[in-house]
């Protein structure tokens, strides 16, 4: 019984976990940029969560879209200026751009919010499922819940809106793109901004259920690496099923070398994964 | 002569597509062999396969009695089968001099850099480059690019050369040179397969002719006979045409 | 030629007065600078020459730090264990390359990032062997805080003149021109004979020796190392902006770029402590920003150089 109490608990953070890395699939695969501050958006889009909780005694569950626009707006504004003129340079320019971009909002959330640990305690706490002898964490499920739709929502715009498909058409050939009368440079900042959208949601989603601080970005941003080589770059499908298997992976892995591990474990993967087969369970190219 | 390539039964599969099907065909030490097909007939699948860039799905590629299916394209290089690629392939800042003598490094087994340096210089002389020795490789113009190709497959010090479509994009004049250079390196004793799906092209320099068409080889034999061949002409042109073609002649 | 030799000239000079005249302080600093200095070389060599964005800088230097840290606490003499470390390094490179150096662009970037997180983990879980989080004591060399200064700082100027010397012994070689030819066009490399996979290794496992050194005599250097130290992300990342201030891909670009780089560090970090990664990542962000454009500046001039040229240009 033990085995499936496990498997649940990973099972119930596997939408949220897709929703983390999301957003980072969609920058990665359209953009082709590893979008560092990815991490650091999601503890911020946790931030405004937990003040809004605070201040305003807002539901963070319900919160979580209005904390993406935030990060939307604010994900729109970077792209334009600081990303847009190196899009196309080599990888390594790219990376320590945002890195850079990071190693700033960190320090910044790090200046203003110190670097404690806050956490939403929402009241009444929601407390638990039970089937049978197997607890369900009533606020995992709802951030899994909500965690999912939002990848709807995403895939959705992606594949009947005619902003979609232009990012879409982007992605797959931008010159054609061009030539078709897509604004190229407007679909990259939004397809940026949706990326950061996603981040900051589910940050607020996180911060229901765990604590967060300006020090876990890193650790955000490591689940959405390893979710996206697990699941197959450039796919909703390949994000969902990669936030449920690493659900499950660092659910068991906890159980085996304990919770402080979970990171490790799945770099650990991440390596091997890389090693041996790249394009992820799915390996699918494209996006849909 | 002697047999310098052979190809045993080779195929070729891209996850459902036979690029290449069961294709056998042995070429012999000196001669200049055209390989033509419509576009898409795996003309290009062909010489990657023997290249090494591809691994054969079935069957067996000899060279000099020694099996290279699926060897590493760099070991191939240096068995002595150099080619060309058909969207150029420079090292784009490196001077044509510095990508000329990097082939005569590696594949052409040279020692040393200044000697490496020394061939580059008689190969640009040969292929007509010492002007833009000096230059980058990104500043050439297309002719200057093939030729630079050309001189670089040379450097390798190959046995068997395979040309991919090295006369695309240029002009009658550019293609007069380019087939000048080909014969003159055919006379040094280099076994010269050259690829490309322009029949006039071909029927001038070649003495024997491969048809490869939807993967799989359909004739293979002395250039006029082969242009004269039913299969070929309706490969190429339909069997429209070949009808009428057949028709006017009776 | 004469330039370099009298270049070279100065910089022997000015390591003589420092250690004719030079506080603790000044030497300390002098010594990061050669230590970073060695760090931007050897990345130069697999991120500059192969055009292989590396991110393993952090697993090299701590992986060199433990093994010549627990060498010395077995009671390795100290230069043995220095260079042992290196040794191992490289042997854990080599593997660690032909496992990863077949990806390209972003995931051998993120791959190679990843290791440094593992091997900081095992680091931290393997208590029996490292002490994990409570950190490692290296043995004390003996003699004055001021004497030892010393003896730090040659050692660390030795490793960083060594490793331009490697570096240009590589440009000329022929590594040099295969790993350059991977740079400007892998497959076309193979195409000419390059045996690519050995090419990229052996640059990987130079670097990481060179690498490797630097982290054990950081370990002697400061007595006390823990895994969260020494497997840090910014010993991955600070090389790198060294190079792309100094020049990709050049001999010398590294080098300045790291007295450029910790000049910088050193104003801001003088300024403002809390604020002092949030300068750093503006920093960044602007020398992207700015650095000339396109593929050739990767290769070639670097920050500096192109801000030289700025200033000399307006003076005409």
């Amino acid at each position: 019984m033990l085995w499936v109490q496990v498997l649940v608990n990973g099972l119930a953070l596997g939408g949220l976990y897709a929703c983390i890395a999301a957003g980072f699939s969609l920058v990665w695969g359209v953009l082709n940029i590893i979008n560092i501050l990815h991490g650091s958006l999601i503890v911020l889009g946790g931030y405004l969560a937990f003040f809004a909780h605070q201040s305003l005694g807002v539901n963070p569950f319900l919160f979580a879209p209005v904390a993406g626009a935030i990060t939307f707006l604010l994900g729109y504004l970077v792209q334009r200026v600081a990303i847009n003129p190196v899009m196309g340079r080599p990888v390594l320019m790219t990376l320590v751009l945002t890195f850079g971009l990071n190693l700033f909002l960190d320090n910044a959330m790090l200046a203003g919010f110190k670097a404690d640990y806050r956490k939403i305690n929402l009241v009444p706490p929601l407390g638990v499922f039970e089937i049978g002898d197997i607890i369900v964490p009533i606020d995992r499920v709802y951030a899994t819940a909500v965690g999912l739709l939002l990848v709807l929502a995403l895939a959705a715009l992606l594949r009947f809106t005619q902003l979609g498909r232009a990012i879409v058409a982007v992605r797959m050939d931008r010159d054609a793109a061009a030539l078709m009368g897509i604004d190229v440079r407007r679909t990259y900042a939004i397809a940026f901004a949706l990326g950061t959208f996603m981040a900051g949601s589910a940050g607020a989603l996180l911060a229901a259920i765990f604590p967060i601080s300006p020090v876990s970005s890193g650790g955000y941003l490591g689940k959405a690496f390893v979710i996206c080589v697990l699941g197959g770059l450039g796919s909703i499908p390949g994000v969902v099923v990669g936030g449920f298997a690493l659900g499950v992976i660092e659910s068991y892995g906890a159980m085996f070398i304990g919770p402080e591990h979970a990171l490790t474990l799945s770099f650990l993967l991440l390596l091997v994964l890389l090693v041996v087969r790249p394009t992820g369970l799915l390996g699918r190219r494209g996006f849909s | 002569m002697r047999e310098l390539l052979t190809l045993e039964r080779v195929s070729r599969r891209f996850s459902g597509l036979l690029a290449l099907e069961d294709v056998s065909v042995s070429l012999r030490q000196g001669e200049i062999v055209g390989l033509i097909g419509p576009n898409g007939a795996g003309k290009t699948t062909f010489v990657n396969v023997v290249s090494g860039v591809l691994k054969p799905t079935s069957g067996s590629v000899t060279f000099l009695g020694r099996a290279i299916g699926g060897l590493r394209p760099d070991l191939v290089a240096r068995a002595g089968i150099a080619r060309t690629f058909q969207i150029v392939q420079p090292f784009p800042l490196m001077t044509v001099r510095e990508n000329v003598a990097a082939a005569a490094l590696f594949a052409g087994g040279v020692p040393t850099r200044e000697e490496a340096g020394r061939e580059a210089d008689a190969h640009l002389a040969f292929c007509g480059l010492t002007r833009e020795a000096e230059t980058p490789a990104a500043s050439l113009t297309l002719a200057g690019r093939k030729r630079l190709e050309l001189a670089k497959s040379l450097a390798s010090r190959p046995k068997l050369l395979l040309l991919d479509e090295v006369n695309a994009g240029l002009n009658a004049a550019e293609i007069d040179d380019a087939l000048r250079l080909i014969s003159e390196i055919a006379g040094r004793g280099i076994t010269v397969l050259l690829i490309e799906h322009l029949m006039k092209v071909v029927s001038r320099s070649c003495s024997r002719l491969l048809v490869l068409h939807q993967g799989r080889l359909i004739a293979d034999g002395a250039t006029a006979n082969v242009m004269q061949d039913q299969q070929v002409i309706e490969a190429y042109l339909g069997q429209r045409y070949a009808r009428l073609q057949k028709e006017s002649e009776t | 030629m004469l330039v370099r030799i009298g270049i070279g000239l100065a910089f022997v000079t000015a390591a003589a007065a420092l250690l004719a005249f030079g506080d603790n302080y000044v030497l300390r600093l002098a010594t990061t600078v050669a230590m970073y200095a060695t760090l931007a070389v050897a990345w130069n060599i697999v991120g500059g020459f192969s055009g292989y964005p590396s991110f393993a800088t952090a697993a090299f230097f701590g992986l060199g730090a433990y093994a010549g840290g627990l060498a010395s606490v077995a009671g390795a003499p100290i230069v043995g264990a220095w260079i042992g470390a290196g040794l191992i390094t490289a042997v854990f490179a080599t593997l660690l390359g032909f496992a990863i150096l077949h990806l390209r662009g972003h995931y051998f970037a993120i791959g190679s990032l990843v290791v440094a997180d593992v091997l900081r983990e095992v680091t931290n879980s393997w208590v029996s062997l490292t002490g994990g989080g409570m950190g490692l004591n290296v043995p004390l060399l003996g003699g004055s805080t001021g004497t030892q200064a010393k003896i730090f700082f040659v050692a660390m100027a030795l490793v960083a003149v060594v490793a331009v010397l490697v570096s240009l012994w590589i440009d000329r070689s022929r590594l040099g021109v295969a790993l350059r030819c991977i740079e400007q066009n892998e497959d076309a490399a193979q195409v000419i004979g390059v045996d690519t996979r050995r090419a990229k290794v052996a640059g990987f496992a130079v670097s990481s020796l060179l690498t490797g050194i630097a982290g054990a005599i950081y370990a002697s250097w400061v007595s006390y190392i823990d895994p969260s130290d020494v497997f840090d992300i910014s010993l991955s990342v600070k090389p790198i902006i060294m190079a792309l201030l100094g020049g990709v891909g050049t001999l010398a670009g590294p080098v300045i770029g790291a007295f450029a780089f910790l000049g910088l560090e050193e104003l801001i970090w003088r300024n403002s402590l809390e604020f002092h990664a949030g300068f750093l990542g503006i920093l960044v962000v602007l020398l992207v920003l700015f650095l000339p454009g396109g593929l050739g500046a990767l290769r070639g001039k670097g920050a500096v150089s192109w801000i030289l040229g700025r200033f000399g240009r307006s003076r005409k």
